[in-house]
């Protein structure tokens, strides 16, 4: 061969490769080539960092709606929304006093689109806040917390508790009226473990109230500082917080076997047909887990993949779906309502009536009665309470259906309209009579923080569901009659403090018959 | 009958605890304990030492025709400064509840935001307050009075001009 010919070939070979060079980036970064085999299809997964969060496959009772009602992607497509909106408003909003409100205004009425992504955002943050709690709510009443998803149980606390302090520390960043009021009534609530060390009389030794406010505040007014620590945890330390914990609640669900469902889920999906057999007959203590068969006591153990379909195209493409529909349900509420703006937040007059964002109003309910058990002593009931669950459920009767277990759905009805009753009982009560204060004007604060409406709802609540838990010779019943209780309250206590609470915390029918100010 | 004569050790023999894992738990060890104490001195940093709030002392000036028993709120202050026939007294207006700013009622203030009511002299009457409104020290210098938020005194002391 001569040179001339050589050069030629190298040259020649130089341009294929040049116009073949897009072709093989895309063949480096997605080795597994186009999902259209049940082998592609997997390594579309496995292969893929932010997919192999997932399983390769789904169990089809995963996929069935009323499984999840798709409450967990809702959730997932809400924070995205509420970053990618969050990261674009960072680019006009300044964290200084009266500079921040001003900041807001501009993106309100200067900034092009800006009203509309400050409004997505807004929407995105309630809808999340809703989607988590309905999450948790439908894990619950599935059974889906059981062993051996403790631990993500738990992590879905987490995620709850960082979800509202996301919310919470957005709140302020405004440095309106609404934002300067909430949060110093938040930040007060923080102090609040003082009622408890003052009636003792040790607040001079431990004052775990004070140095919670100045953590929170950096100063002991809400100032300059408060304001950069807020924005601080609201862009860096909680999103990172609730992107590692989103990861491990995600990969938790494949390492647990996938969604929970009951044990007779297959039968009911549909008999099995004659030409296929079961890759385990005698259920080995072995597990089938991406393609190596080990021993093991994870829940994939002595299971085949019968009735699995590959996650690509069918988990990913329900997802996606979730995630157009939660997208489309902020936007059509951006375009219905603007985010609220109130005026220049002035720490000499308090908004009036001054209210919390409207998952704290049930909270704000209980504090007007005692600060330190309705902000700080009952939610840390709640939290711990909700936590315990799946350690003290250890039954495995009615797992992954509705209201399974004993009692089933008539408990959760006889449960909620108990709860409802109770709520709403001992609240006409304060209304209308007033509280210990009121009677006795001199009497220890220790005794209204020991005796108040949000304690004697949570007795209430307890010796319910432990006669449920006698009732029915079952901690599944007792753990439906609390949680459904405690939701109860929760949503009678949010709407009284939503609607029917005006000026100077007064009981109002209808913000009609507020009076003029 | 239990065998009593010691068998002579051997450098080859299991110790108790093997010299790698000692070493390693040790290692382990020393690194918690220097993230323990880094994470201490970090967490250090977010309390602050010096708050940048404003001077709680501030000097009044009370207006010649203030009535007896209405209040004087200076300007930017949450405090109120009273005159009355024994003489002149300064109180809080941040609620002992959840420190919002209470205002002036006919039968005493009451609170914007979860409806505690006090007394004129300050003390509870009504609501989720757990203590009366603080009457603040208050000093007299010539003319002017000197208020220091921070310092609280029993509800019926008063100073003379």
């Amino acid at each position: 061969m001569s040179d001339q010919s050589r050069s030629d070939s190298a040259l020649r070979k130089f341009f294929t490769d040049l116009t073949r060079a897009p072709r093989r980036i895309y063949e480096a970064a997605f080795r597994s080539g186009a999902p259209v085999t049940d082998r592609t299809r997997s390594g579309f997964v496995f292969n893929n960092v932010f997919l192999h969060l997932h399983p390769v496959r789904t169990h089809r009772w995963s996929l069935r709606w009323t499984t999840t009602l798709g409450l967990g992607m809702a959730s997932t497509a809400a924070f995205l929304i509420a970053l990618v909106t969050g990261v674009l408003l960072m680019f006009y909003y300044k964290p200084y006093p009266d500079v921040a409100y001003n900041s807001i205004k501009d993106i309100h009425f200067v900034v092009p689109t800006g009203r509309f992504i400050r409004n997505i955002h807004r929407w995105s943050a309630n809808l999340m806040v809703l989607m988590v709690m309905l999450h948790m709510v439908r894990a619950f009443y599935t059974s889906a917390y059981r062993t051996p998803r403790e631990f993500n149980w738990l992590v879905g606390m987490g995620l709850l508790v960082v979800t509202l302090g996301l919310s919470f520390t957005g709140y302020l960043l405004p440095w309106d009226q609404l934002a300067y009021w909430a949060i110093t009534i938040g930040a007060n609530i923080a102090q609040s473990p003082r009622e408890l060390t003052d009636a003792l009389g040790v607040t001079s030794v431990v004052d775990v109230g004070g140095l919670q406010r100045q953590l929170l505040l950096g100063s002991d007014t809400v100032g300059e500082e408060a304001l950069i620590r807020f924005y601080l945890l609201h862009v860096m330390i909680l999103p990172l917080l609730i992107g590692v914990l989103m990861a491990v609640h995600f990969w938790r669900i494949r390492k647990d076997g996938g969604l929970t469902r009951p044990a007779d889920a297959d039968e009911r999906l549909e008999p099995r047909r004659p030409d296929v057999y079961p890759v385990f007959t005698e259920a080995p203590q072995k597990t089938y887990q991406l393609a190596a068969i080990v021993r093991g006591r994870s829940s994939a153990v002595g299971r085949g993949p019968e009735n699995t379909v590959p996650s690509m195209p069918h988990l990913f493409y329900a997802e996606l779906g979730v995630l157009m529909v939660t997208t489309l349900v902020c936007l059509a509420l951006s375009l219905a309502a603007d985010a609220p703006l109130k005026e220049l937040a002035n720490p000499g007059v308090p908004e009036n009536p001054a209210k919390a964002p409207w998952y704290f109003l049930g909270l704000q309910e209980l504090v007007s009665y005692s600060a330190f058990m309705g902000g700080v002593g009952l939610p840390a009931i709640a939290v711990i309470g909700l936590g315990l669950i799946p350690f003290l459920d250890r039954e495995q009767l009615g797992s992954g259906a509705w209201f399974g277990g004993p009692g089933g759905r008539w408990l959760a009805f006889r449960s909620a309209a108990f709860g409802l009753g109770l709520t709403l009982a001992i609240e006409v009560f304060a209304i209308r009579f007033g509280w210990i204060r009121e009677w006795y004007p001199h009497v220890p604060q220790l005794v209204i923080t020991v005796i108040n409406p949000g304690t004697i709802l949570a007795l209430g609540y307890a010796a319910y569901s432990l006669w449920l838990v006698k009732r029915y010779n079952s901690a599944r019943s007792g753990a439906m009659g609390l949680f459904t209780c405690a939701m109860c309250g929760f949503v009678v206590l949010t709407v009284i403090g939503t609607y029917f609470r005006g000026p100077n915390w007064g009981f109002f029918w209808s913000p009609a018959d507020w009076p003029t100010h | 009958m239990r065998q009593t004569t010691a068998t002579p050790s051997s450098r080859l023999d299991p110790e108790p605890v093997a010299r790698r894992d000692f070493l390693g738990i040790a290692s382990l060890a020393s690194m918690l304990s220097a993230m323990l104490l880094a994470g201490i001195g970090m967490l250090r940093l977010p309390k602050a030492a010096v708050l940048p709030s404003a001077s709680k002392k501030f000097s009044v000036q009370l207006p010649e025709s203030l009535p007896l028993g209405s209040p004087y709120v200076p300007p930017g202050r949450n405090v109120a400064v009273f005159r009355d026939a024994k003489g002149v007294y300064a109180m809080s207006l941040v609620c002992t509840h959840l420190g919002c700013i209470v205002k002036q009622a006919p039968d005493g203030f009451e609170c914007p935001c979860h409806g505690s009511r006090f007394a004129p002299d300050g003390s509870v009457s009504k609501g989720p307050a757990p203590k009366s409104l603080p009457c603040l020290r208050i000093t007299a210098a010539g003319d002017k009075f000197i208020v220091d938020e921070e310092v609280s005194v029993p509800a019926d002391t008063r100073v003379q001009a």
